[in-house]
Order: C-alpha cells, then sequence, then structure tokens
C-alpha cells in the first residue's frame, strides 16, 4: 500500500492541521507516515499545501511532486497542481469556491461543496474536514474511526466542543458521495 | 510504545531533553525555528533554562559558557546563524568542551533562501572556524535517527570532550513523522573534572584558549589532532543498504540518502545491480564503508547524489583514492533530486556503456 496525498487552499482554511489529522490516522494504523508542509515565504491568505504520504514500506522521498490524489480547496489550488496528480488518480474539488471543472480526463474528479455543508454546520472553519471525509471515503487511505481517534492529537483535547463538530464534519464528509451514489441508483 | 508523530525541529528538542540537555540558548531562523518554539514550552517543564539570546554570537558565547561550568548544553541555527557562530565554535574546540550544535541547512550563499540544501557540507567537516581543529558531524536521515542520534551526540561530546555538529536539511526539520520514544531515564552526567565549578582542593581549573607561546600551542595542536586521529579510527558511521552485490554504489546522506533508497530499489526491480552507502557521520568520513566495499571487487563505480553542487564527493574520492571512479549527481538551490533522475543518471553509467 502506498498512497500520497496533496492537500493545496488558501492560509487558514486549515490545510496543514487536516494534513496532521491524516498522518496521525496512519500513525495509528502502523504505516510509515511523512507530513511535509509548504513552508516558503507564505503568508496569512497565501497559498498554503501539505503532502502526506501513508505507507506499507519505508518512504524514500517525502516531498509529494506527483500526488495519487489532490484535494484543492480554492481555485489558485487546482490551477497549480492539476496537472501534478499521476495519471488515474483523484482531485476532490471544493465546489463552494471552485467555479471551474477539472480539465483533465484521464483522473477521477469529484466535487463537493465544503463550504455550504459547514456553514450548515455552523461553522465555516470546518469546511476542510468535511473533504478529508470525502477523500477517506474514496480512498480508504485510512479507517474514518482512526481520523475521529486522531482528532484529540491535533485539537487540544479539552475542547471537546471544537473535537465534536469535527467529528461531523468528518462524517457528513464521509456519507456525502455515498449518499450521491444511493440517490443516482434510488 | 506506541509512535508518536513529531516534527522534525522538535524531535531534536526532545531528544536532547531526553539526552539528559538542560541548557539552550538560540536565535530564530527558518527552518529551524520550531525548535527553538518547542524548548520554550518544554525545557521549563523539566527545570532547564531556555534562552533566547540577542543574536547568534550571544548564543554560541552562552553555550561555551555552560559548557565550561558543565553543563549539558546546546544550541541550534541554520546556515547563516552557523556562520556567524564560528568564532565561538573555534573557541569551544580549543577549549576542549563538550556541545552539541544543530544546523538545519537553508539554501546558500548569502541569505538564499529557506529550502532544503546540503551545501554547508564544507563548512561542517572542514572545521568552519579558524585554527585546526574538526567537529563530529551527524547526520540523521529520518524523525526517528534524530532521536536516536541526538542522544549519542552529547555521548559523543563528552567522550571526547568536543564540539558535536547535527547536519540535517530544512525538510528533515520541517517534515513530520512517527517515531519511537524511549522511556524518560534520568541521565546521569559523567564527571566534570574540567567544569569551572569550584576546584575541590584539587588543581586549577582554568579555561583558556589563548596559548601564546608557539611551543605550548604546537603541543596542543598535536594534542588535539590524536584526538580527532582515534575518533577517525573509533566513530565512524554509516548505513550498507543493498551494497554486497553491487555494482554501482551511490553515496548519499540525510535527504538525499533517502531518495536514493527509493533508487536502488527501483533498480534493483530492474534486475540492476545498484547499492547505497549512507555516511551517518560525515567527519569522521567512514572511509571503512569504502575500504571493505573495494575488497569485494564487484563494485565499479561510485555515485555521489547531493543537494549541492559536490562537496561530498571530495571526500568519498579521497576514501576511494583513485581505485574506481566517483561520479556525481546534485540538485541545489533548493531542489531536491527526483526518483527518475537519479535512475537515469545510474542506467548512464550501468548500460550505456555495455552497448
Amino acid at each position: 500500500m502506498f498512497k500520497s496525498v496533496l492537500l493545496a487552499g488558501f492560509g487558514g482554511q486549515g490545510i496543514l492541521s487536516a494534513g496532521q489529522l491524516l498522518a496521525y490516522a496512519g500513525t495509528l494504523a502502523s504505516k510509515h507516515v511523512t507530513w511535509v508542509p509548504s513552508y516558503g515565504a507564505e503568508m496569512r491568505g497565501g497559498t498554503a499545501n501539505c503532502g502526506v504520504t501513508i505507507s506499507s514500506r519505508p518512504i524514500s522521498s517525502p516531498i509529494v511532486s506527483e500526488p495519487g490524489t489532490l484535494v484543492a480547496m480554492n481555485r489558485p489550488s487546482l490551477e497549480k497542481f492539476e496537472q501534478s496528480v499521476v495519471s488515474n488518480g483523484l482531485i476532490v474539488v471544493n465546489s463552494s469556491l471552485v467555479n471551474c471543472k477539472v480539465a483533465r480526463k484521464d483522473v477521477q474528479a469529484m466535487y463537493i461543496p465544503a463550504n455550504k455543508l459547514a456553514e450548515e454546520l455552523g461553522n465555516n472553519k470546518v469546511a476542510v474536514n468535511i473533504v478529508l471525509g470525502a477523500l477517506i471515503f474514496l480512498t480508504q487511505i485510512v479507517s474514518l474511526d482512526l481520523a475521529i481517534e486522531s482528532l484529540g492529537k491535533v485539537f487540544p483535547p479539552h475542547n471537546q466542543k471544537l473535537i465534536i463538530l469535527n467529528q461531523r464534519a468528518l462524517k457528513i464528509g464521509a456519507q456525502f458521495f455515498d449518499h450521491l451514489a444511493k440517490e443516482k441508483a434510488g | 510504545m506506541a509512535k508518536v508523530l513529531m516534527k522534525g525541529n522538535e524531535a531534536f528538542g526532545e531528544g536532547a531533553i531526553r539526552a539528559g540537555c538542560r541548557f539552550y540558548f538560540g536565535y530564530p531562523i527558518t527552518p529551524q525555528s520550531e525548535l527553538a518554539h518547542f524548548l520554550a514550552k518544554r525545557m521549563p517543564e523539566v527545570g532547564g533554562t531556555f534562552l533566547q539570546a540577542e543574536s547568534e554570537l550571544a548564543s554560541i558565547n552562552m553555550v561555551y559558557g555552560a559548557a565550561g561550568a558543565g553543563a549539558r548544553v546546546m544550541t541550534s541555527s541554520s546556515g547563516p546563524g552557523i556562520s556567524l557562530m564560528q568564532e565561538g565554535i573555534s573557541f569551544i574546540a580549543c577549549a576542549e568542551l563538550p556541545c552539541v550544535i544543530v544546523n538545519i541547512m537553508r539554501g546558500g550563499p548569502g541569505l538564499g533562501n529557506i529550502a532544503p540544501v546540503q551545501s554547508d557540507y564544507f563548512q561542517a567537516t572542514r572545521g568552519g572556524g579558524h585554527g585546526d581543529y574538526r567537529l563530529i558531524v551527524l547526520a540523521p536521515s529520518s524523525v526517528q535517527e534524530i532521536i536516536d542520534l541526538i542522544r549519542e551526540a552529547f555521548d559523543l561530546a563528552e567522550k571526547y570532550l568536543n564540539p558535536v555538529l547535527m547536519l540535517g536539511d530544512g525538510l528533515l526539520g520541517q517534515m513530520m513523522e512517527p517515531v519511537e520514544l524511549n522511556e524518560v531515564k534520568e541521565v546521569s552526567l559523567p564527571p566534570r573534572p574540567w567544569a569551572t565549578s569550584g576546584r575541590m582542593g584539587g588543581p586549577k581549573r582554568i579555561i583558556n584558549t589563548l596559548i601564546i607561546v608557539p611551543e605550548e600551542l604546537e603541543k596542543h595542536n598535536l594534542k588535539l589532532n590524536q584526538k580527532y586521529k582515534r575518533i577517525e579510527v573509533k566513530e565512524q558511521r554509516w548505513e550498507n543498504y543493498q551494497t554486497e552485490d553491487a555494482q554501482l554504489v551511490l553515496v548519499a546522506f540525510g535527504t538525499a540518502a533517502r531518495v536514493c533508497k527509493g533508487v536502488v530499489d527501483y533498480c534493483r526491480e530492474q534486475r540492476l545491480a545498484v547499492g547505497l552507502i549512507r555516511p551517518i557521520t560525515l567527519w569522521p568520513f567512514p572511509v571503512k564503508a569504502f575500504d571493505y566495499l573495494l575488497s569485494l571487487a564487484t563494485v565499479r563505480y561510485f555515485l555521489s547524489v547531493e543537494m549541492s553542487t559536490g562537496q561530498m564527493i571530495e571526500d568519498i574520492r579521497l576514501a576511494v583514492n583513485g581505485r574506481r571512479p566517483v561520479y556525481f549527481y546534485g540538485r541545489f538551490g533548493g531542489m531536491l533530486p527526483v526518483l527518475t533522475d537519479v535512475v537515469k543518471e545510474v542506467k548512464k553509467l550501468l548500460l550505456e556503456e555495455e552497448c
């Protein structure tokens, strides 16, 4: 098993924390894990991205230059990284903020209105974990249970309110494409 | 024990605490600042001293003072800051005091950038400052290895009464990996007869690096040199990866070595006999690794893969001493070697010649 994910968006969307959540879940699953942030001259409101690799074997290069999965939380991220995704890879697009479609035909593109769903939950900030939930459902990179268990590592464990909110975000994301498929089938 | 996810820079901090280090002096610089952030919080928890100095010059001289008083002490910086510290490091080496210095390298020369490089190799392995001295240089290539090696760094520093430098690139400092932390054991420091903590009825303890009489300085130089020779014999460390039957042996350390392990795996799947020597001590350079491989006679070429324009290759050539050709592949300026590009270089050497 070898899976690499690039999460990209703008600073403040929680991109780095979402990547850490994934990395913690991979660690709990006893996998080899690397998490690498973009640490260039970044600033608030600028772009932010991080690469997470989860593998059953030791990871040679921690840099995710050709991701198997791309999470594009905003339009500049999709434009910047669409071409880097491997052929037959997956792009999960936050359709609340990205008003265009994935141009490539050799990758799977999935759209989820993460900010809209987050607002329905009552907090715009959890949009990234809604997408993360969807990504976990689509790729099975880690189990949803381990991701939920990892919330206490990324957020202060005493802040139960925040943890419960993000738990719900992960679950809503994980159910989104499942429901969509069932609606279509039904 | 369960693994925890930790950033490389934090691992230097936690590893140092677990090794009994209780004094840290430093000045912030990307890409190593998380090390200081971490220790600012963690040091007081164990009753230690964390101090952000007013400059790198001040930091290294505080390290000098604390080491002289018998403390387990550390500082950290990145290339430009390490350059500023060189005067102090030279003094500490001359005074024969133990300390650990961490350099999380960034692009250079000059202010350069904050991306990962390995271009401080010369600075680290040739002493760096003025005068005739050496640093023991350790180069971890994973977050776990940071934890494992920093304990050894403090032990080596005290065993030889010499500064030890830990050299990593920005990527190693910034990345997170799962690590296994051993139980915290009380570290009992060995006796410190050099420390200026009171003569206790014994001889005067004076720390001094001004040795004005040439006859006396020559004696001191000789004493240091004999120590360095002992270190060269006893402390070479490296990792062999699939080298036993290798025709082409890659040589790389730190992050470049991780990429090269991927290259070896890829080449082996294509039945190319490729291996890797990963130096863990950059000084002393693991000459023994080369002597052993050359005695096997299967190796035909060496290829140095570095994140610089070619610095370690000089040590490889000295170790190989003309017995085989040594080639070079490097990326620099903050660019990383890419697996497929290194494979191309490997194939150029191994396949084209046969055509």
